[in-house]
């Protein structure tokens, strides 16, 4: 149904596409794989009419089309869902649908649109009312206000571009049901991703590209895990870790018995208490939303904590404010990169010194040392190989796995003793993760007391020495990595179980 | 003292205040609309005081007042067309943009003024007045509601006109989708440009109209003839959480009080330095109005992003 010829598509200084031969059949879902910068994005833009190739040809249906904006590309029947949602927050489904369609000076009547609105939902169980504001809606409604965007317009070819990063496991499941429902009627989908279970899980067939070119067409059937990571990065990829014995040390970071309150004021975090020693990796699971983020934040002197306490090498904290708790040798690597971990308009440079700005050598007399900070930022760079043109850059203009490691840099650097690392890999490519796997290892076997926190199942069953399991601000369970199974802390995580104090005085 | 407040002098303030509020009425809708559209326009002042000289001029040598307004109209329009080439086309930062269009049409109009005019002569207004005949009959409930020239009624019925321009058809749909969201208007094949162009226009061109509805009203140009009622305009914008009805009851509000403090002055109620603070009434109450109004509910989340496609 689509067959894409040659595609090259060059900006000022890379060749985002190169030669780039893309075909989908009815019925299909055909994965394009790829880490972040690979040319996937490129690649479905050039389709949608967004961008257009310098070089190549595209078929639809078998006749030559040229897509030159998105309403030809609408037109000839291929919808995009966003990596961003394309939604206007302040109007309502109904209107969001209508963008676009009717006449330009026309008077807009939108019953007709509502009350095809409802029959697709119902036809889809898409579950999404017409007459809802998207600011109202959950990030997984509003995915499916965006699937039945382009369901009303009759798309027959649907671009889906990192669907599931935003969504929540179960979320995910029902997305899938939703595409093989589409699927089953003749509909093609190119589905974009670069997490590896989806992939296998959702793909007839999977096409993936590496630095803009094609490096490999394969299937399910036909590859594992090992094989497409291998294909995307070019290198063979560890996904099983082997982690040294050895002994941890005495306890660096004790928290007892910590109880705080979340944003709408409930109790987030319950009777928590945790404590890592030297030299080991304790990792906090659980779905988003159970506390961990609270819990990190109470730790760090960003949020207030109700009752409890925390050490830091046996001493407690008395005064909870983020500037003394690193000076007692704590350091934070926070779940947002981009909104907490580092200011994006500033430079490499400038990120990479944050911590450290006001102390010698890189301030005298108030005035910040230009030289010092260049060779500080320097060392950091090739020391964490940060990929980046210079210092001077924006940190913004870095991938995200660059952005993450100049967080990952700034804090494993400074000699803290403790290290709270939350969500390291999320939205990270492959090769960025793995070096970021690594260098936590490496911290450990520096003798570094870290707590890990993440959603990520496997990263934290792959690195950790004990696993902390957290459900609705309550510890669930804890276990040597020896003893646990996914099957096990899944379970935990979903709430089946005792949570510790939930006992007492009952 | 005791004299103003009879009944007739207080309904003669209100039908000024009314009459008053009409260019900032006409200049507020029209930015209200660019505002939805995502585009700030900081030269309504300047606009205003171009569409004022054009109407002054045009009626001053044709002696028609009805075609000094139509030229206001036009030039409003014609700079609509340059701000849309300088913020749309050539994606211009939209402040500094609009500070320019302000100062050029404070100079401009001064000069030509100085060069065309010289001396101040008068021209006459607007007479016709639809409704006078009701006016008469109804007593001072007439005089305020019918006492008012066309243009007056001809700026209050916009109010339901804009309203139902926003709120009901495809173009005023696609407005608020390019105002909040242009990059998602993008992908579903909306001219971004083409609506903020139609906007801006749409917004000058009022802007023209407010000027010479001005001019045309006091019957006279001179320099600064606005005195910051464009300024004035952009905050009432604010002020009424851009929609029209807001910005109505914000129009009215500041009609109402300039008329009151001009009351007083004729009333010698207040005189000396009194009288002159109390002009000073209207810029004090903007001031006040947008601190208390600062809270942005209903502002355009894309105002003064211009839009390109690789964000």
């Amino acid at each position: 149904m689509l067959e894409m010829r040659g595609i090259t598509k060059r900006f000022p200084g890379v060749v985002a596409n190169e030669d780039v031969d893309f075909t989908v059949l009815p019925g299909q879902v055909h994965t394009l794989l790829g880490e972040n910068g690979a040319g996937k994005s490129t690649l479905v833009k050039i389709l949608y009419g967004l961008y257009q190739p310098d070089e190549g040809s595209i078929a639809f249906d078998g006749s030559p089309v040229n897509i030159d904006s998105p309403s030809v590309a609408i037109r000839t029947g291929i919808g995009m869902i966003h990596q961003h949602f394309m939604l206007v927050d302040t109007l309502t489904v109904a209107e969001n649908v209508a963008l676009g369609l009717g006449k330009p000076l026309g008077v807009n009547n939108l019953q007709p649109i509502r009350r095809r609105i409802r029959e697709v939902s119902e036809e889809f169980g898409l579950h999404v009312d017409p007459d809802t504001y998207i600011w109202q809606m959950a990030v997984g409604e509003r995915q499916r206000a965006e699937i039945l965007k382009a369901l009303y317009r009759n798309v027959r070819l649907l671009v889906l571009d990192e669907p599931t990063a935003v969504l929540t496991p179960p979320e995910v499941t029902d997305l899938f049901v939703t595409l093989r429902q589409l699927t089953s009627d003749g509909r093609g989908l190119v589905f974009i991703s670069h997490k590896l279970n989806e992939v296998m899980e959702i793909s007839d067939e999977i096409t993936v590209l590496r630095d803009g070119r094609v490096s490999g067409r394969t299937t399910p059937s036909e590859s594992d895990r090992g094989s497409l990571a291998m294909m995307m990065v070019g290198r063979p990829v560890e996904f099983a870790r082997t982690i040294a014995e050895q002994t941890p040390g005495e306890a660096k970071l004790e928290v007892q018995d910590l109880r705080v309150r979340g944003d709408r004021d409930e109790l987030a975090v319950h009777d928590v208490s945790i404590d890592v020693r030297a030299g080991e990796i304790v990792g906090i699971v659980g779905v988003s939303g159970n506390g961990q983020r609270e819990l990190a934040e109470a730790i760090m002197g960003l949020r207030e904590i109700e009752s409890g306490q925390v050490s830091i090498d046996g001493q407690p904290v008395k005064t909870p404010t983020p500037k003394h708790v690193r000076s007692m040798g704590l350091a934070y690597v926070p779940e947002e990169r981009m909104k907490f971990g580092s200011v994006g308009d500033f430079s490499v440079a400038e990120n990479l010194v944050l911590v450290e700005h006001d102390q010698a050598p890189y301030v005298r007399y108030g005035i910040l040392s230009l030289k010092a900070i260049e060779e500080r930022s320097r060392q950091l760079v090739s020391d964490y190989s940060i990929r980046t043109p210079s210092t001077a850059t924006l940190t913004r203009k870095l991938s995200g796995g660059n952005i993450q490691k100049v967080v990952i840099a700034r804090e494993f650097s400074g000699g803290a003793g403790v290290l709270l690392v939350a969500q390291p890999t999320r939205g990270v490519d492959i090769g960025a993760a793995e070096y970021i796997h690594e260098q936590l290892l490496v911290q450990r076997s520096q003798g570094k007391a870290i707590l890990l926190i993440s959603e990520d199942l496997d990263e934290v069953m792959a690195l950790s020495d004990r696993l902390v399991v957290m459900y609705e601000g309550r510890v669930m369970g804890r276990m040597n990595r020896e003893e646990a199974t996914i099957e096990q802390v899944g379970l935990l995580m979903s709430g089946v179980g005792e949570p510790e104090g939930a006992a007492v005085g009952g | 003292m005791n004299d103003f407040f009879t009944v007739s002098i207080i309904i003669a303030t209100l039908a000024s205040g009314i009459r008053l509020a009409v260019p900032f009425l006409l200049a507020a809708l029209g930015e209200a609309v660019g505002q939805r559209a995502g585009v700030l326009n900081l030269g309504v002042e300047g606009v205003m005081l171009i569409g004022a000289f054009a109407a002054y001029y045009t009626a001053l040598e044709t002696g028609s007042a009805s075609f000094g307004l139509l030229m206001g109209l036009v030039v409003g329009a014609a700079m609509g067309l340059i701000y849309a080439f300088i913020t749309v086309v050539m994606h211009a930062e939209q402040g500094i943009s609009g500070i320019g269009i302000y100062l050029f049409g404070l100079g401009f109009t001064d000069l030509l003024f100085q060069k065309q005019v010289g001396t101040p002569r008068p021209i006459s207004g607007l007479q016709t007045k639809p409704f006078d005949w009701l006016a008469n009959d109804t007593g001072r409930a007439g005089e305020l509601l019918f006492s008012h020239t066309v243009l007056t009624y001809v700026a209050f019925l916009l109010v339901p006109v804009v309203y139902w321009l926003i709120t009901r058809t495809t173009f005023g749909l696609n407005v608020r989708a390019v105002g909040e969201n242009p990059q998602a208007a993008d992908t579903l094949g909306v001219s971004v440009n083409g609506i903020r162009t139609a906007a801006i226009i749409i917004g000058n061109t009022m802007a023209g109209l407010a000027g010479a509805a001005l001019a045309l009203e006091i019957g006279i140009f001179q320099q600064n003839l606005t005195a910051g009622r464009g300024f004035i305009a952009i905050a009432l914008v604010y002020f009424g959480a851009w929609r029209p009805v807001g910005v109505m009851t914000g129009s009215l509000l500041f009609g109402i009080v300039s008329a009151t403090v001009l009351q007083l002055q004729v009333q010698d109620v207040i005189s000396g330095s009194v009288s002159s603070i109390a002009n000073m009434a209207p810029a004090v109450l903007t001031v006040i109005v947008l601190v208390v109004v600062s809270r942005r509910i209903g502002q355009p989340a894309a105002l003064t992003r211009p839009f390109t496609r690789d964000g």
